[in-house]
């Protein structure tokens, strides 16, 4: 059974079409890889899945659970599926162990105790048990967003989506980020990821997605998409960003 | 050559600082309305929701629109009609009192529901979507991370707002309201020394706002941090 299941959505703001016509399937345990030029509605596109931003037409069914059916309960089924933002977005008032917390204690109703040991765990994971009691603002780009990627772990989600999460790190910090990310991968979680990180998609990726100008152009498995790549605007795009 | 005596100050320090009593009670009250109410009257401007959102609107522009002292006879003039109706109070109250608190607390509210909504607005887009990703609800996302990183960000002007208010309180005098300012005219007038009485008034308005804005710009380098 697909864990994300996106079909034929179109999304306007206004009268400007940012989707158009999207399908495509996540199956449980599969890593996929969106790419494409700025613009292309990639991170609109994994914004929709966890409903952050509505759709006009086409479904979206996450887990069995329909995002516009209006039973759904939105913010339950955003609390199982973990998401990583370009800028962090960790609570700058509150500290690393609070932040690990909040969503487990509020949300999850989980008791604070076993709310933060289970944070500390996942801060360990990323390899920053020792920065638990310092403030977000105390920490490096890639600091945060690896506190980020744990704040997202403790909630125990079924899938990961994560929306450029190397593009605001200093080059010299993308990789401690993406090491997380490959980890995660290779212990079968499932996961969507909007990157330009092409070395990341080649390591882990079962496939990728390309899109331009709100479409779907090109959904392959990993070799096949880093092979031949059969549409032109795909081959354009990898000759500009393999190119150094 | 005009000569200073100031001897009357002394002997009506009760009156006055029953007088202090009074201003202070209406900067208190009209800051702990106005902030409550104003969130309220900022988070319908900010709903989205068109009704809401313009009934807030009319009331915040209404009251930014008039003068002070206006809003505060108007009160005058209605509220005792409105106690004796709805509320059925007796003689013993002191109409005055009630309807300068009603008039400050309402005409407050509006000024400050544009700085919380300023406030609200400073956080990022980006610190919504974060909490909502996370499960919250809307109620959750405004109360725990929204507005404690607004308050931050709007707390100098809250502040500042208070120290206008606390002079603007003055202005009751139009009402024959004996707050600080009244007092100090009043005894003034009484014994004659009018100059020296408001001059003592001024240095005590002077020192307590300036001290108050003092704390502020300390406060302010201390949460820039």
């Amino acid at each position: 059974m697909s864990m994300i299941a996106i079909d034929q959505v179109s999304k306007w703001y206004g009268t400007f079409q940012v989707l158009t016509d999207c399908t495509t399937h996540v199956n449980k345990g599969e890593v996929v890889v969106v790419c494409g030029p700025s613009g292309s509605g990639k991170s609109t596109l994994i914004r929709c899945v966890n409903a952050l931003e509505a759709i006009q037409q086409g479904t979206i069914v996450v887990n069995g659970m329909a995002l516009t059916d209006p039973k759904t309960n939105l913010s339950r089924l955003r609390s199982h599926v973990g998401m990583v933002f370009q800028n962090f977005e960790l609570f700058p008032h509150m500290s690393v162990t609070d932040n690990l917390t909040i969503g487990q204690i509020k949300v999850l109703g989980r008791p604070p105790d076993e709310a933060v040991a289970r944070g500390l765990k996942m801060l360990e994971r990323v390899g920053l048990k020792a920065q638990a009691g310092k403030y977000p603002g105390a920490l490096s780009g890639g600091q945060q967003q690896r506190v980020a990627i744990a704040r997202a772990l403790a909630m125990d989600p079924i899938c990961m989506l994560f929306d450029e999460p190397t593009s605001a790190l200093d080059p010299e910090m993308v990789n401690e980020v993406l090491d997380v990310m490959v980890e995660l991968a290779t212990e079968g979680m499932t996961m969507m990821c909007v990157t330009h990180e092409m070395g990341f998609a080649r390591k882990v990726a079962d496939r990728v997605i390309f899109m331009d100008q709100g479409r779907i152009i090109e959904d392959a498995a990993k070799e096949d998409f880093f092979g031949t790549p059969r549409s032109e605007r795909a081959q354009l795009f990898l000759s500009k960003i393999l190119k150094h | 050559m005009y000569e200073f005596d100031f001897s009357s100050i002394p002997g009506a320090l009760p009156i006055l600082g029953a007088g202090l009593l009074v201003t202070l009670k209406l900067t208190g009250v009209a800051i702990v309305v106005g902030i409550v109410w104003g969130t309220l009257l900022a988070l319908a401007r900010l709903s989205g929701n068109r009704l809401l959102g313009t009934m807030a609107a009319g009331y915040v522009n209404l009251f930014r629109a008039v003068p002070l002292v206006m809003v505060i006879l108007w009160f005058y003039l209605i509220v005792p009609t409105l106690l004796k109706d709805w509320a059925g109070l007796g003689q013993g109250t002191d109409i005055r009192m009630a309807s300068a608190l009603v008039a400050f607390a309402l005409f407050e509210s509006a000024y400050y529901a544009e700085i919380i909504r300023a406030g609200v607005r400073s956080v990022p887009q980006g610190q919504v979507n974060a909490a909502r990703a996370l499960g919250m609800t809307y109620t959750q996302t405004m109360r725990l991370v929204v507005l404690p990183q607004a308050l931050r960000n709007m707390l100098p002007l809250l502040l500042t707002q208070a120290i206008i208010l606390f002079q603007d309180t003055s202005l009751v005098y139009v009402i024959g309201l004996a707050d600080f300012f009244g007092a100090a005219y009043k005894v003034g007038d009484r014994d004659g020394r009018l100059v020296e009485l408001l001059l003592f008034a001024g240095a005590v308005y002077f020192v307590l706002c300036f001290g108050a804005s003092l704390l502020v710009r300390r406060l302010q380098k201390r949460i820039a941090v």
